[in-house]
């Protein structure tokens, strides 16, 4: 079986004009959401206490939200989580509460309300200093892995492909991001790991697509950087497409049958691999020609060896 | 010959996914229901522990399927869970407070894959249920403590040497002392400077001060102490609670993990934790008749304690000396190869311990263990009654005036030497601790984020293999075997692995990986595919494809595996749980597509003359 059949090398150069708009409107997209909606951040990151229970019967929020109410637990967010039995509730950090004993007082609390017997699911507190800990570690963690993979990828090809991969996997990160921020999805610790593990993908795709470039640089004689690009896109569209899929039908099981707790990872990986696979194709490449990318910068210098041009004597 | 495997490389590939997968098994035998018992403050189980609990259980008619001591712990495994909690209960009640009964599930691995050290894999807290704290140590409390030592010990030393001084006074990183005159300043100078070789000195002529700062080295020592002390106290009060398999372990600079596997009743985990316990030296009341005290006549200045085997004495209630004096214990051996533990005091506690020692030459001291334990009585304001439990440890004639140093001889044997000094470290937190980070997961949570996660892998997985199977047709098939060979090596390295845990965001990092793995083939299919269009023969292509494809596989794997090793350094919690699956899947995947599949293809289409391939 074929998905694609292509007889012809597609220029896909010819778009990049307008993909560089698209992105770039994509991403002034994701910064003004950032201003504007912010990301929603976890429990991980603000620090303060989530309970989630389970109750026997669908649980009537109002309700919940009263009895936390007047028993002076103010500002707690109710919702729903999963179904309509399970019922998560978040509380602001509170400097005057002994807030490690917050959960506990509230699962008793809805107990009693309720008069339910209660399945406690998960109980959380995050103090408030742990949330700022975690972003400058997050942070740390994903500027070395860049860095590191920019030194890697520049030394194995050529700066100009460490250069436009590091800003795909900057563009990916940042869309799938901005995506969290439009649609106002927690983002807790699950979700930048998936967000690790976009840049994972979306590398292992710009590599994949680099490889060629540098082999057809090596290999195709006629045609300037423009058409090699091409050509190597043309190539390696066929495998774009079907590891993609691949991957995106795996994902997609995680998506469905994962449960609530794994949604926002889903979500998250769901995208960037949509993102991936694009930025593989334009962005990568796209930067690595304005660069000025040519094959003198591919080919590496031919030492003449002596008797190099004679046939091998011994097999 | 083109695309012919030499048979080594075979039997290879043959070997280790073998191995992959005899490592796996232990995960397919599931968990039995034990019992586990362990010895609490300073009680050992032994061979004679071993002995009691099967006399309990035979008398109690409670069947069990097998029983252990290892590791310091009796192991009592069980066919079913009624027996089993009805041997938690039994065993609660026959052995006492010095024991801990804690249920468990151990591996229902057979004794002879055990024995080559096969193991299931770990599960997380979030997989089985639990609660895990995260506890920070307050640095400053740690270091204010080291600056009240030094003021303490510099006060004492001028004051010994006859140097003048106006005053000690706190300051950033040390402390400062002022003098009246400049000789005094010098005096003092190389005095300290002899005895304090890690701290740094500077004179201040104009000013009349001697300012004295803790080098960086001196800071970094009294944090790491801080944490390796209260890490200690942790650790014992963690033994308190009678959980299977806890976990206490330090995380970075100044934080704590504690990991309790099935613990529900998360509050008084916290309380136990929280709790304190301590060390008190006070006099045995020797002329107090302790008959009639028993008998309920206390004398009004003494009371009456019992020791560990329930035998009373007479102890004055006034306290010498309290354990937090107490900066480190450690045991050894006296001249006469007798056990004995060695104390050290801070100066304060020194000066004290020397006067009320004079007092006393001669006659005996009683070491009182004090501990808080939560009682299930609150207060009006809902807060835990603690009740004051107080236990001797130790009655020992003083031999003379004792000072900063001293040591508690007459102790029976080395073992107990040895738990005498972890007690009394155990006994004060050298700076407090806070709980900053708490997550308890339910088991009915549990049970299901395994469910979930078992379905999504089985699901993704089944989608990847139709897909291929219609995509490649005889291709397809090499993919899949080479698929299912990755997560049988997956799990296989996962059980062997001792630190590895796998964790929900590990599995989805399962998952992930299955994805990608799948790449690899892809691109060496696909390769093959191109250089068939290109009109070469079907010996060629597949040879050329592997090859083409190779350094591309190498380039795009080893960048991944890059990051995932990165975050596996620098990440926590799931971030870690991720990056372990996913390195580990990188690894196994280049190996089963690269090595595995080729194998595979040279067996079956290699060196034969073929027009057309199944691809």
């Amino acid at each position: 079986m074929q998905l694609l059949k292509l007889k012809e090398t597609v220029d896909f150069m010819r778009f990049r004009k307008v993909a560089v708009i698209f992105s770039a409107l994509l991403m002034i997209a994701a910064f003004a959401s950032f201003a504007v909606n912010k990301l929603n951040f976890g429990l991980d990151f603000t620090g303060g206490t989530l309970i989630e229970v389970g109750y026997e019967k669908a649980a009537d929020l109002n309700e919940i939200r009263q009895v936390m109410e007047s028993a002076g637990f103010e500002g707690a967010v109710v919702q729903h989580y999963g179904s309509s039995r399970d019922v998560v509730i978040r509380l602001a950090v509170q400097d005057d509460v002994k807030a490690e004993m917050l959960g506990n007082q509230i699962l008793t609390l809805l107990q009693d309300s309720s008069g339910q017997t209660l399945d406690m699911r998960r109980i959380e507190f995050v103090g408030s200093s742990v949330g700022d800990e975690l972003t400058e570690q997050g942070g740390l963690a994903m500027l070395t892995a860049l860095i590191c993979i920019l030194v890697y990828v520049a030394f194995r090809f050529e700066w100009r492909f460490a250069l436009g991969s590091v800003i795909a996997l900057f563009h990916d990160v940042i869309l799938t991001l901005g995506l969290f921020s439009v649609l106002g999805l927690e983002f807790d610790l699950t979700v930048l790991a998936a967000i690790l593990a976009v840049i994972g993908y979306s590398l292992n795709d710009t590599i994949v697509v680099s490889d060629r470039i540098r082999e057809n640089f090596r290999k195709v004689r006629e045609g300037g950087p423009m058409e090699i690009i091409n050509i190597s896109l043309t190539q390696t569209l066929s495998r774009t497409f079907i590891t993609s899929i691949t991957t995106l039908l795996v994902l997609a099981a995680l998506f469905f049958q994962g449960g609530a707790l794994i949604h926002g990872f889903a979500t998250a990986l769901l995208f960037g691999v949509f993102i991936g696979t694009y930025s593989s194709i334009y962005v990568a490449s796209s930067i690595a020609l304005a660069l000025g990318i040519s094959k003198e910068d591919l080919i590496p210098e031919v030492i003449e060896k002596e008797g190099a041009d004679q046939d091998v004597l011994m097999p | 010959m083109l695309n012919h495997s030499p048979l080594w490389k075979k039997l290879m590939v043959l070997f280790i996914v073998c191995v992959g997968a005899l490592y796996a098994m232990p995960n397919l035998y599931g968990e039995d229901p034990a019992v586990q018992i362990s010895g609490l403050r300073g009680v050992e189980t032994t061979a004679s522990t071993l002995d009691s609990v099967k006399a309990t259980l035979t008398e109690q008619q409670i069947d069990f399927s097998s029983i252990a001591l290892e590791d310091g712990q009796v192991l009592v495994k069980f066919s079913d869970t009624e027996q089993q909690l009805k041997a938690r209960d039994e065993l609660d009640s026959t052995l006492g407070d010095d024991y801990s009964v804690a249920l468990n599930l151990t591996p229902a691995t057979p004794d002879w894959l055990a024995d080559i050290g096969g193991t299931p894999m770990k599960f997380g807290l979030d997989l089985r249920g639990g609660v895990s704290f995260t506890m920070e140590v307050n640095m400053n409390e740690a270091e204010l403590k080291a600056q009240e030592g030094m003021i303490g010990d510099f006060r004492s030393d001028l004051r010994k040497e006859k140097i003048r001084y106006r005053s000690v006074k706190k300051q950033d990183n040390g402390v400062v002392i002022s003098f009246r005159n400049i000789e005094d300043i010098d005096n003092a100078e190389s005095l300290l400077k002899k005895r304090y070789r890690d701290l740094l000195f500077a004179d201040n002529e104009d000013e009349m001060t001697l300012s004295v700062t803790m080098t960086e080295q001196k800071l970094k020592e009294i944090r790491e102490y801080a944490l390796q002390q209260n890490i200690t106290i942790i650790r014992n009060r963690v033994n308190e609670l009678g959980v299977a398999e806890p976990l206490v372990q330090r995380q970075g600079q100044k934080n704590i993990i504690i990991e309790l596997p099935g613990v529900q009743d998360t509050a008084k985990a916290k309380e136990i934790l929280n709790a304190t316990a301590t060390i008190e030296f006070r006099m045995l009341d020797s002329e107090g008749d302790l008959n009639s005290a028993i008998n309920g006549r206390v004398p009004a200045n003494s009371q009456l304690l019992y020791d560990r085997n329930g035998r009373p004495s007479l102890v004055k209630k006034r306290v010498m000396l309290t354990g937090d004096h107490i900066v480190d214990a450690g045991s050894s051996f006296d001249e006469y190869s007798r056990p004995q533990v060695n104390i050290t005091l801070d100066s304060p506690g020194a000066s004290k311990w020397s006067n009320a020692t004079k007092e006393n030459v001669g006659k005996p001291m009683v070491t009182v263990f004090i501990e808080y334990k939560p009682t299930e009585r609150k207060d009006s304001e809902g807060n835990t009654i603690f009740e004051k439990n107080e236990e001797i440890i130790q009655i020992a004639t003083i031999q003379g005036r004792l000072g900063k140093s001293f040591r508690i001889t007459g102790i029976d044997s080395q073992s107990e030497a040895h738990n005498l000094a972890l007690l009394l470290r155990a006994g004060a937190l050298i700076a407090p601790i806070q709980i900053v980070e708490e997550r308890t997961v339910g088991p009915s949570l549990g049970a299901e984020n395994v469910e979930l996660g078992l379905q999504a892998i089985v699901g993704g997985f089944a989608l990847v293999f139709i897909f291929m199977l219609i995509y490649y047709r005889a291709f397809g098939i090499v993919a899949n075997m080479a698929l299912l060979a990755n997560l049988v090596l997956i799990v296989g390295v996962m059980s062997m692995i001792p630190g590895a845990t796998l964790t929900l965001p590990g599995m989805a990092g399962i998952v992930l990986t299955v994805g990608m793995a799948v790449d690899a083939n892809v691109l060496i299919f696909e390769r093959i595919r191109e250089e068939l269009r290109s009109g070469k023969s079907v010996q060629q292509s597949i040879h050329q494809g592997y090859d083409a494809a190779f350094s591309t596989i190498l380039d795009a794997n080893i960048t991944t595996l890059i990051a995932a090793i990165i975050l596996f350094a620098v990440g926590t919690g799931p971030i870690k749980g991720f990056a372990v699956t996913l390195s580990i899947g990188i690894i196994t995947s280049m190996f089963t597509a690269i090595i595995g599949t080729r194998t595979i293809v040279n067996s079956v289409w290699g060196g034969k003359r073929l027009d057309k391939l199944s691809i």
